[in-house]
């Protein structure tokens, strides 16, 4: 119950976001078989949203923490290039995910130990691998777009399980193991707490140091199987280009969600919903049929719209307004009671 | 009246903080305004400097209706505060920060002579020998406290709230600043004191009101009342005995079984290598002025800096107390005296932070049932008479005395044997205060050893079977049985060496 109140906004946002898309598209809502697949928009969104989907469960532990990592796009691309270059390689789908997600690990292990071993601010930490990242991912392709032909791997870009896309169903299900092992076990609460007041909770026993090293971690591997799902959907590694400026779009899904930049309570389904919603707002200016050199500054405005509506000022004003309506209609009862004596 | 409140109102949901309070001020008076944790006087404070706006009721400063709706309405308007933390920006210099706001300035940019100029005039018959130029931070918390008033007063210059300026300053500190204070008062300001200190408020103030959940108690001269009558007031209802402090019936030493033994233990920079040992069930005192090594000397034993002299045994050998995690698992608990950094957890619930240790210790992989958090939470909120407005509500809105039952809460939950308690009852209410001596005598009955650090003396007479005095970052004395009076503690923090044989004599 609580929980659902929690996202009543970001679910809210979503709703009159679809409603706003089917009024310029009719069909947005439209699902069809095809082949024993799910066709239409709204998989097309679950699809595409995978990438920021997968970023942001991440991201929302990180910034939890009150940490933030900008490198998750580099990651994507370095995790990306691994893989490709694994499946070339002949290490075989087994091997190449492995790699993959090694990859994401010691790029977290990397950002963790900056931030919570040499004390660096979050935000530097991470722009140093954000800036190099895409320099290791070149080594690895060697400078080209790595292709590469392989059934399986393709599988995790353009793949389906019972006609749902296999992309889609790897961040929901990913999502979904993540919350459950933060709410299941005493996780979601210890990094809270260390976002909070890191000194106390060390001074409780808490080993923040770890738990901090942690999160970066879980950051890299989702952003390792980002990387997995966009190089499997284009067959290739492209090291300038996968994962671009997806970090943003991942901070923005957080922000999005109500999410705290100075950590603390955090709600990855908040989260989700946010990096839903942008990716509804890319996919409905593309179908709204907008020329395409609007697409941006249109995104802007609706994200603007959307922050401004969350923002704790106008909420504390809506607070204090249903507070007035609710006291004046309890006076207008009591007052109904009193003449019907 | 220089200040009339009539019938002031607020209400936060879930509780009335202000119920039709009424308050008086006169220009050259000390005002006492009294109360326990969540009384009220907070809020009543905020609602006068804007910080708040009230819901209904009347302001009147100099028989003009006022309503201010920012702090620096307030200020404009005469009234200015000055907090226990106090608000000025430690890295900028004295001048800077006494002119914040208002620099003086030539060719639109600041003028640095006229803003030095400036700042020593505004701390003339303050009696300061400062340097203005320097940084704030080189100073200390009371001579920053005096130039957080010199600043008000040269902004506001009609009402002067202070509010528990005195929680972090020693005796001496004590009392320039309420020679200041009283300074002030015959140039007629009107003064509004809080302070738990009630030695203080007898010392300084003219008249005392008290507030209790929100309404009034009292208005009183304060020569008209006395001690014992003053917290009943408080309280609302008569006093148990234990509340006055009567000093424990101190045992002899050596009948607690020794339970720790620190042997050489030290660090420089912190604490001389010191020798103490631990008995089981026994208070323990830490008496000295801020900054001897009262607390260096408990951070090092709780693992907050690693010890480079000595060992800590128990009856098992060697204990590893290199990180606090590692002394929480010898059964060591520790709740600091910076409440705010260092011990509550803000934005998480009571229930949360109760159970925080608790959790850290069984590990991530088996979380604490929130049924069972919030039994122990009840059972906590109840036996130390917790005031919230619901087990959900973040710590953080709870009052500076709520917070630190909290974290006391939290370390009773895990029975450690062995608990440092830093500062446990500054800014706490007489009844909580009360509560917290009658806890630790309760829990040192079965079987927990506490290390009680304090600067106050008649508390640690109240509770300590044994005083140990730091100065200068060295134990100096160990006091035990009929030895533990304010008299000697005083008298052996203050005496160089060679004369302690002398005191203790």
């Amino acid at each position: 119950m609580n929980a659902l109140r929690r996202v009543t906004p970001q679910l809210l946002t979503l709703a009159a976001l679809v409603a706003l898309v089917t009024v310029f598209f009719p069909d947005f809502l439209r699902i069809e078989v095809v082949n024993g697949r799910l066709v239409g928009t709204t998989m097309d969104i679950l699809k595409r949203g995978a990438p920021v989907g997968l970023l942001a469960v991440g991201m929302t532990l990180v910034i939890a923490t009150r940490g933030i990592d900008l490198s998750v796009g580099t990651t994507m691309a370095i995790t990306g290039a691994v893989a490709a270059w694994s499946i070339t390689q002949g290490y075989g789908l087994g091997g190449a995910l492995g790699l993959a997600l090694l990859a994401g690990v010691a790029a977290g292990l990397w950002n963790g130990t900056l931030v919570a071993i040499f004390g660096i601010q979050p935000i530097v930490a991470t722009l140093i691998l954000m800036t190099s990242g895409r320099g290791i991912a070149q080594l690895v392709t060697e400078g080209r777009i790595l292709t590469f032909s392989h059934e399986g791997m393709a599988f995790f870009g353009s793949g389906d399980v019972l006609g749902i896309p296999a992309p889609a169903l790897l961040w929901v299900l990913t999502a979904a193991g993540v919350a459950f092992l933060m709410r299941g076990s005493a996780l979601g609460m210890l990094i809270e707490a260390v976002g909070v007041n890191r000194a106390a909770s060390a001074l409780a026993g808490v080993n923040a140091t770890v738990l901090l090293i942690a999160v970066y971690v879980a950051s890299g591997l989702c952003a390792a199987l980002a990387g997995i799902v966009a190089t499997a959907d284009i067959r290739g590694a492209d090291a300038n280009n996968a994962g671009l400026w997806l970090e943003l779009d991942a901070i923005l899904a957080v922000v999005i969600g109500g999410n705290s930049l100075m950590g603390g309570r955090f709600s990855i389904a908040a989260s989700l919903l946010g990096a839903l919603i942008i990716q509804t707002i890319d996919t409905g200016i593309l179908l709204a049929g907008f020329p395409s050199e609007y697409n941006l500054v249109i995104k802007a405005g609706l994200v603007l719209i959307i922050l401004v509506l969350q923002s704790p000022n106008l909420s504390h004003h809506w607070y204090a307004l249903r507070r007035a309506a609710q006291s004046r209609r309890e006076t207008a009862m009591a007052s109904a009671k009193e003449t019907g004596q | 009246m220089l200040l009339t409140i009539r019938s002031l109102t607020k209400t936060f949901p879930g509780t009335k903080a202000l119920d039709g309070v009424d308050f008086e001020l006169a220009a050259g008076e000390v005002h006492a305004l009294l109360g326990e944790n969540g009384a009220g006087k907070s809020t009543l404070i905020k609602c006068l400097t804007g910080a708040f706006v009230r819901d209904a009721g009347v302001i009147m400063l100099e028989g003009e209706k006022i309503s201010p709706s920012s702090t620096s309405e307030a200020q404009e308007l005469g009234i200015g505060t000055v907090y226990q933390e106090v608000n000025l920006l430690t890295n900028l210099t004295v001048a800077q920060n006494l002119t914040f706001g208002n620099e003086p300035l030539r060719f639109g940019m600041v003028d640095r002579r006229a803003q030095l100029r400036q700042a020593e005039k505004m701390l003339e018959g303050y009696k300061l020998d400062i340097d203005v130029s320097r940084d704030l931070s080189t100073y200390s918390v009371a001579i920053r406290q005096i130039i957080a008033i010199a600043r008000a007063v040269a902004l506001s210059g009609k009402v002067l709230i202070l509010d528990e300026p005195t929680a972090s300053l020693d005796a001496r500190e004590v009392e320039t600043l309420f020679a200041v204070v009283r300074d002030l008062r015959d140039k007629g300001l009107g003064i509004v004191f809080v302070s738990h200190f009630l030695d203080q408020v007898f010392d300084l103030t003219d008249r005392v009101t008290v507030l209790r959940n929100g309404q009034n108690v009292i208005t009183e001269r304060t020569a008209d009342l006395d001690r014992v009558q003053l917290i009943e007031h408080m309280l609302g209802h008569a006093l148990k005995d234990d509340v006055v402090g009567h000093a424990k019936t101190h045992k002899a030493g050596g009948e607690w079984p020794e339970l720790l033994k620190f042997d050489g233990f030290g660090r420089r920079g912190h604490i001389d290598p010191f020798d103490l040992s631990v008995g089981e069930g026994e208070v323990l005192g830490l008496a000295g002025l801020l900054g001897s090594g009262r607390t260096e000397s408990a951070e090092l034993m709780f693992g907050l800096a690693a010890a480079q002299n000595g060992a800590a045994r128990d009856a098992n050998g060697v204990l590893d107390l290199s990180s606090p995690r590692k002394a929480i698992a010898a059964g060591f608990g520790f709740a600091p005296e910076e409440r705010k950094e260092d011990g509550i957890i803000a934005d998480l619930s009571v229930p949360e932070n109760i159970a925080l240790a608790m959790q850290a210790r069984r590990g991530w992989a088996r979380p604490i049932p929130r049924a069972e958090q919030l039994r122990l939470a009840e059972a906590y909120i109840e036996k130390l008479d917790i005031r919230t407005s619901g087990p959900e509500q973040p710590v953080g809105d709870l009052s500076g005395g709520n917070q630190q039952k909290v974290v006391l809460a939290r370390w009773l939950a895990m029975n450690p044997r062995f608990l440092i308690l830093d500062e446990p009852t500054r800014g706490i209410d007489v009844g909580a205060h009360a509560e917290i001596l009658r806890l630790i005598k309760q829990v040192t009955a079965e079987g927990m050893s506490i290390l009680i650090i304090s600067s106050e003396l008649d508390e640690l007479i109240a509770v300590a079977d044994r005083v140990i005095v730091v100065r200068d970052r060295r134990h100096v004395a160990e006091l035990t049985g009929s030895e533990i009076t304010t008299d000697t503690i005083v008298r052996a923090i203050a005496a160089p060496d060679r004369d302690m044989t002398e005191v203790l004599a």
